[in-house]
């Protein structure tokens, strides 16, 4: 079992294959899960305070929005801790939605330059684009080893 | 119970930034909620597409198709609060475009910010203020006329100002440097009553505005405590005598600048802000503390010289006043510094405010530096027009509040 970044990291169809295929997926709902589930602190509505952004200076500097360091603190440290990823690149806004246009630009380079395994895809659009794509997904998450059989 | 103002938000960034919180704080604070404009995931591809802005982030579609929904009615609201990130260009252009979008199209109040980590309730405490008072309370700027005997008082970041009005009249003013707020204020206070020649408890309302608003407020019992974009709005229409019909009003004060369009007394909308004190009041009395003159004198100072004879560029302070050393080392006239600071702060107001407000004719500058005679000039050669400056300008908010407060005395009776 291998850790799988998935982009978009709000996808719940990409973490869900990349369960079934026997690995950890890694998005954003384990980051905000993180963070709802910490005692101590009240920041509704996701419980970032104003020490995220800063944490983010790891990943963006100090004159990149704060938004886009708010968002690197949670997912950088998934990326870190990634060793493949999966790529969905024009995915429908029903498919995962991620607000931030810079931010992903900036995951999306993160990932593709940290040297590990990635699949790149394009968001199908027909119902034979769909098969292949998740044949696609498939194939990847096999060759990554020590997932299911 | 009266129903809290509803203010509907449209952004990208603050639950990443961690000030959400902050947002909800301040709308609360004012007796305000925020909300999201709920929108179906269809409305929002129709809706972002139809508007024609062609940008990538989504939160920023949503922005735009949730706004859609606020002018067609199809979602009510009393206000809009938008917000984006502190240098994002893509947030700059969604926050302006979709402000003029919602002034265009409808009657809605509209305020917007670009913030940071660090921004707080108490920095969003008087733009939240001013949009509720705008939302629901247009009744009490309806006043023209000050009746009976009121006092009104503004606790500036700079300034205290007092005055005294009995029927339409300013009595008696006093005007002190702020330092302690409370004690500033009880000076100033007693000042005006002194020159008016009437006793504290003959006072039959009193008001409060500026920074020090709450705490002056409360010591001396104001029967209206009111942020100051729109009781200066009201006293600049009533000291102008332009009660009816559009105007702009700006205010460069000692900490921040305020830039309003108002109608028939009435705000609409308006900016708040000032990147840095170099845009501000406060660049001009370092200027003149540097030039060795009075802040009284630097405006006729001003007058005799040559801006474009000394590059200066106060964006920030601090190169402002490098600026500033550098065009005295270099052997520049005072005259020509002078009147450099004075087009500097008015280029600064220029480009960070007033690109955000439409700018209607007449334009009434107001508060202390209104007096700085080099300064209205520099904003009357940047703006391209003649700029009004009523009598009594630097009491503004006082005489704004006075006037307002006159409105509790029937109350009281």
């Amino acid at each position: 079992m291998v850790k799988v970044f998935i982009y978009p990291t709000t996808s719940l169809i990409l973490s869900d294959l990349v369960k079934r295929f026997g690995h950890e997926p890694l998005g954003s709902a384990l980051g905000i899960r993180e963070r709802i589930q910490t005692a101590g602190f009240e920041s509704p509505p996701l419980q970032i305070t104003p020490e995220e952004p800063k944490k983010g200076l790891h990943w963006a500097a100090v004159e990149v929005p704060s938004g886009v360091r708010g968002r690197m603190a949670i997912m950088g440290p998934q990326i870190d801790a990634a060793d493949a990823a999966i790529i969905i690149n024009d995915a429908d806004l029903a498919f995962g939605c991620m607000g931030c246009a810079r931010t992903n630009e900036l995951l999306i380079y993160l990932l593709r330059t940290k040297g590990m395994p990635v699949l790149n895809l394009i968001y199908p659009t027909t119902e034979e684009e769909g098969i292949a794509f998740v044949a696609a997904i498939r194939k990847f998450l096999g060759s990554l080893g020590g997932g299911a059989p | 119970m009266t129903a809290p103002v509803r203010i509907a938000q449209l952004s990208c960034g603050p639950e990443y930034s961690g000030i959400q919180k902050e947002i909800n704080d301040a709308a609360a604070a004012v007796g305000a909620e925020i909300f999201y404009p709920e929108i179906s995931l269809k409305e929002m591809q129709r809706d972002y597409g139809a508007f024609g802005l062609d940008i990538r982030s989504p939160d920023l579609k949503l922005a735009i198709a949730r706004a859609k929904a606020l002018v067609e009615g199809r979602i009510e609201t009393d206000g809009v609060f938008i917000a984006t990130c502190f240098r994002c260009a893509e947030g700059a252009i969604v926050r302006n475009e979709l402000r003029r979008y919602i002034v265009e199209k409808s009657t809605l109040p509209v305020v917007s910010y670009s913030f940071t980590e660090r921004t707080t309730a108490g920095t969003l405490l008087t733009r939240m203020e001013a949009l509720t008072t705008i939302a629901r309370r247009r009744a009490l700027l309806a006043r023209e006329v000050q009746e009976g005997l009121t006092l009104g008082v503004d606790s500036g970041s700079s300034t205290t100002k007092a005055v005294v009005m009995r029927d339409n009249r300013i009595i008696g003013k006093g005007w002190v440097p702020t330092t302690e707020v409370a004690k500033s204020a009880e000076e100033a206070i007693g000042n005006a009553l002194s020159e008016a020649g009437v006793k504290r408890d003959e006072i039959q309302a009193a008001g409060a505005t500026g920074y020090g608003r709450h705490l002056v407020g409360s010591r001396i019992k104001a029967d209206l405590i009111q942020e100051e974009l729109t009781v200066n709005s009201k006293g600049a229409v009533y000291l102008a005598d332009h009660q009816k019909g559009p105007c702009t009003v700006i205010d460069i004060g000692g900490m921040d600048n305020k830039a309003i369009t108002v109608y028939d007394g009435i705000p609409g909308t308006f900016t708040m802000g000032g990147i840095c004190a170099g845009a501000s009041g406060r660049f001009l009395e370092m200027t003149a503390k540097r030039l060795g003159v009075e802040i009284t004198e630097l405006g006729p100072l001003a007058m005799k010289g040559i801006s474009r004879n000394v590059p200066m560029n106060s964006y920030c302070i601090v190169f402002g006043t490098q600026s500033l050393v550098n065009a005295l080392s270099g052997g520049s006239a005072p005259e020509d510094v002078a009147a450099a600071a004075c087009h500097s702060v008015a280029e600064q107001v220029f480009e960070q405010q007033l690109q955000e407000v439409e700018i209607k004719e007449p334009v009434i500058m107001v508060g202390g530096t209104s007096l700085i005679e080099g300064l209205v000039h520099a904003m009357g050669l940047l703006l391209q027009t003649k700029i009004v400056v009523p009598p009594n300008s630097q009491y503004i908010g006082a005489v704004g509040s006075a006037l307002l407060a006159s409105g509790f005395i029937r109350e009281k009776r």
